[in-house]
């Protein structure tokens, strides 16, 4: 299923949508949608996608699974649920979103430099690591990272709140150095690449 | 009863009328200026003791009777006398709801009291009591022409409400197009899936049904007659015919597909694997609930595309520019066939817009589940290329023109109705547009010819003067009063159903089919009792007309929306009354004024606006005439007075039964009387009517477009006669309408024929 590509999917017809009704989560909804655009109009970023929701659900029923899969659209959703509340047929749009996303970088072909992306794979190694989110490793891996000029200059501008978040004990001053991780992490680890192995087994990834 | 006349006038004093106006003069103007034998004034006419007095003055001999109360639209129970002739001056609605209560305004508001007291003393010496038309006829009996979906339904129907049916089909068997279909759109519960179309069980129905008698093969060669009294030639295709005597007539001539051979760049004709929907049907009734085999070389399709609005809501010429509202239901129930029978066959639907009415979001929603996929776009082309086809369209919700392979290709067309011959075409509706139509030489054929294919045939071959079948209204559908009045006719007693009339699936035919059955049965008993039918249902009075005065301009005949008048050999009018409606269109056109009803005539409304107590030019007290619609514009202004809007005390407002049957004699009388203004308020016309009477606000309009010439040679002002479209919630806009006439009234002077 993964090595199909645009050329030998046929347009409108349903490859690419089982496709992702297979693999994407909630994707076995984007069937339901019946293009009435109140999520396109309902979202506040809604002018910095490329595609809005309605329009990526219609590339998946016309089959553009490059399109789609290489798109930072879904990649632009800040969560805040307007769709979800506003579609006439219920769909869980931000989660089809989000596990849009999900799924192209699983499949490695989701935008590379797409902040949002980045932002989201330094939460990712940092609560893995020790099963807590350090704020003062994951503030300053965020701040720096695009270079060392834009990290310092960045720094500087946040020591205000930096400060102040010490004071209300929001930030842990010796966080570079310790971690106040779970006890078990290990078992979290384990547990982790359990999940991996059986989704990766069910969605046919490596 | 005794021909004498005798006239009692009772004037009442509740609801603040006693208050409000001088009762006692009131009184004396009914006795001397009325002259009417018995004149009583009551505390509250409409109780039980009130109307026991008139009832007893009616039982030693009282026949003419003057309510002078609230509006005739009220109280209509208790003020409901039998063998008596009766107006009523309206004195509540009309005078002391629409004016100030104020010591200023007192003199003005009995004015216009004790001028309406005046007409209504006037009126009723012109008016006679409405006895039932003698010529009426009272067959039972009920003609269904046509035995699909909507014929069977009324048939059933009709039968099951106690009445004998003729049912009479062109083919050999009874279901129509429904018989064609492999499945129907669901009507019920949870409009999930097709189903079954249930035409056997009603096709078993009606032969078990002993009130219905079925005629295949047959059609109706001669229909002539009137409501009660129809007689039909029925002609079997071998030639035998036979005349039944019927009470009324139900069309139910459905429709034919659109012909699908005009959209060749849509691929239909260049390869058998493009069908039309009635062709999908006849694959999936061949397939049985199995897979779906395309037609060119019998391969199991394996994708299929839906064309909607496939030469429909198209400005294109030889397209059909309307929406036949059951196609997107049906390509939706037709792309469950191929996912019903395997999930894994990709059916695409193309629309624009989809339409789903009734509870056809339910399924349009389970279709989404079953994974038919509907793709917003535009569809410019069907090629073939290879052993499939493909669909080039332009994706309307990405914008970029793309294309889709299919192994079979199914089109949405249209349905064509079949409503027989278009009269009109050759038949204006006035003789004024006779005389439009040749000095520019313009017929009134319809530049929007949108139907893809012509029906010549007629379908009743009615022997009316006016044409063999039902006027058209728009499209070629028969015109049937589609805003109020769904199944009415311009024919009384036929009665339109089904896509003849617009276009419309199984369930809306069902609905419309039971509808028209019970209007033709009302029809049927009205016609019977010789009383009128709808809209002035029971009305007994009927038109009388005095041959010795007849000049044979025909307008009578050519004019009369509902073809009840015929022409004798010798050029006179023969008048149908039991195919009557009673508005007086006739009555109106006719410029030697020789036909009149009994309580409603030329004179009725002359006598009314004459007697009006005109005060002379230097009073400051202008007069304003308003004839109105009794159907929509006398209850708008009555719900003005009611909900306590204000207008002008100088206007005085006759209700006439439509704006069709206001003479041009009546604005010259007013004009010599010296009304300043006279307005005409009467329903919209034009495509979009809401005439109750079809034409008679829109002759109104064209007989009123001349009366300019008229009142210029008099040295009036042509601003003097206005023509008002006016809806039944236009009760802010009317008393509006009032006043502004009295500006214009200051702006152009008063009437300078006042006095004479």
């Amino acid at each position: 299923m993964r090595d199909k590509n645009a050329e030998t999917m046929q347009k409108y017809h349903n490859d690419f949508l089982r496709e992702v009704e297979a693999n994407v989560e909630e994707g076995d909804w984007v069937h339901m949608c019946m293009q009435c655009g109140v999520c396109a109009g309902s979202c506040p970023l809604g002018d910095a996608w490329e595609h809005s929701p309605q329009k990526i659900f219609m590339m998946i029923r016309a089959g553009k699974r490059e399109e789609v899969l290489t798109s930072d659209s879904m990649w632009m959703c800040t969560s805040c649920y307007n769709c979800i509340v506003r579609c006439p047929r219920e769909l869980p749009i931000t989660h089809i979103m989000h596990g849009l996303a999900n799924y192209a970088h699983r499949l490695g072909i989701a935008p590379k430099m797409n902040p949002t992306r980045r932002f989201a794979k330094l939460f990712w190694n940092n609560i893995v690591k020790t099963g807590r989110v350090n704020e003062l490793k994951l503030s300053i891996s965020l701040y720096f990272m695009d270079g060392f000029t834009n990290g310092v200059k960045t720094s500087l501008e946040m020591t205000g709140m930096g400060l102040g978040m010490l004071k209300t004990g929001r930030l842990d001053a010796m966080g570079l150095l310790r971690s106040h991780g779970i006890k078990d992490k290990s078992g979290l680890h384990k547990a982790l690449k359990k999940a991996r192995e059986i989704e990766d087994a069910r969605k046919g990834l490596s | 009863m005794s021909d004498e006349k005798k006239t009692a006038a009772y004037i009442c004093k509740g609801c603040g009328l006693g208050d409000r106006l001088d009762c006692t003069e009131l009184t004396t103007i009914a006795e001397k200026e009325g002259k009417a034998e018995i004149v009583r004034e009551h505390e509250f006419l409409c109780n039980a003791d009130g109307v026991a007095m008139i009832q007893k003055d009616i039982d030693e001999g009282a026949n003419r009777i003057i309510i002078n109360a609230c509006s005739r639209r009220a109280k209509t129970e208790a003020f409901n006398f039998e063998n008596v002739a009766m107006t009523r001056a309206n004195l509540r609605e009309g005078v002391i709801w629409s004016q100030p209560d104020t010591d200023d305004a007192r003199e003005t508001t009995q004015e216009m009291a004790a001028d309406y007291v005046r007409m209504a003393c006037a009126e009723i010496k012109f008016m006679s009591i409405p006895e039932e038309n003698p010529e009426h006829g009272s067959n039972k009996r009920l003609l269904v022409v046509g035995g699909g979906i909507s014929g069977m339904t009324s048939a059933i129907e009709a039968a099951r409400a106690g009445y004998e049916v003729i049912l009479v089909e062109k083919t050999g068997t009874l279901g129509g197009m429904a018989a064609q279909l492999y499945k129907r759109v669901p009507d019920h519960e949870d409009y999930a899936d097709p189903q079954d179309t249930g035409v056997p069980e009603m096709i078993a129905e009606i032969g078990a049904d002993g009130l219905i008698t079925v005629k295949l093969d047959s059609t109706i060669t001669r229909t002539s007659g009137a409501p009660g009294q129809f007689s039909v030639d029925i002609t079997k295709e071998s030639g035998v015919t036979e005349t039944e005597n019927v009470g009324a007539i139900i069309q139910a001539s459905g429709f034919t597909n659109y012909d699908a051979n005009n959209l060749p760049h849509l691929g239909y004709g260049k390869s058998p694997d493009v069908v039309d929907q009635a062709g999908l049907e006849a694959l999936a009734r061949a397939a049985d609930g199995g897979a779906i085999k395309r037609p060119s070389d019998g391969k199991e399709v394996t994708s299929v595309a839906f064309i909607q609005c496939a030469g429909q809501r198209s400005s294109k010429k030889g397209e059909l520019s309307y929406c036949s509202g059951h196609c997107c239901n049906t390509s939706i129930k037709q792309a469950m066939y191929f996912k019903d029978a395997n999930p894994d066959v990709d059916a695409t639907i193309i629309y624009t817009d989809l339409r789903t009415p009734g509870n056809g979001e339910d399924f349009y929603r389970s279709a989404q589940k079953k994974r038919v996929i509907f793709t917003k776009g535009e569809v410019s082309e069907v090629t073939t290329s290879g052993d499939e086809l493909e669909v080039k369209f332009n994706d309307l919700i990405l914008n970029e023109d793309t294309a889709m392979n299919a192994d079979l290709v199914v089109l949405a067309t249209g349905q064509v109705p079949n409503s027989g011959v278009n009269i009109e075409a050759a038949t204006p509706v006035s003789v004024d547009e006779v005389e439009a139509a040749a000095e520019a030489d313009e017929s009134r054929i319809n530049t929007e010819v949108d139907t893809g294919t012509v029906q010549e045939v007629s379908v009743l071959n009615l022997t009316y003067r006016q044409g063999k079948d039902l006027p058209h209204l728009r499209h070629g559908f028969s015109d049937s009063h589609f805003i109020c009045f769904p199944y009415e006719t311009r024919r009384t007693g036929i009665y339109t159903t089904g896509p003849v009339r617009r276009p419309m699936d199984i369930a809306q035919a069902k609905e419309d089919a039971t509808g028209a059955a019970l209007k033709a049965i009302q029809a049927i008993e009205n016609s019977s009792l010789g009383r009128a039918a709808h809209p002035r249902s029971g009305d007994l009075s009927y038109p009388d007309f005095r041959k010795e005065n007849c000049t044979q301009c025909k307008r009578c005949t050519v004019e009369c929306p509902f073809g009840a008048i015929d022409e004798t050999e010798d050029g006179y009018p023969l008048f149908n009354e039991s195919r009557c409606r009673r508005c007086g269109t006739c009555m109106g056109a006719c410029p030697v004024r020789i036909i009149s009803f009994a309580n409603y005539s030329v004179d009725t409304v002359g006598a009314q606006l004459k007697a009006v107590d005109m005060p002379d030019e230097f009073d400051e007290k202008p007069r304003m005439l308003v004839l109105a619609c009794e159907n929509d514009a006398y209850p708008a202004i009555d719900m003005a007075g009611m909900n306590g809007k204000r207008y002008s005390p100088y206007v005085r407002i006759v209700p006439v039964r439509c704006l069709g049957s206001v003479n041009t004699i009546w604005i010259s009388d007013a004009m010599n009387s010296g009304y300043d203004m006279v307005m005409l308020m009467g329903c919209k016309h034009g495509d979009d009517y809401q005439c109750h009477f079809v034409k008679g606000s829109e002759l109104a309009n064209i007989r009123m477009s001349k009366i300019g010439d008229t009142l210029q040679t008099l040295n009036l002002e042509p601003e003097r006669v206005v023509d008002y479209e006016v809806a039944i919630t236009d009760i802010d806009r009317i008393p509006q309408l009032i006043n502004d006439a009295a500006e214009i009234i200051e702006n152009i002077g008063m009437n300078p024929f006042k006095g004479f």
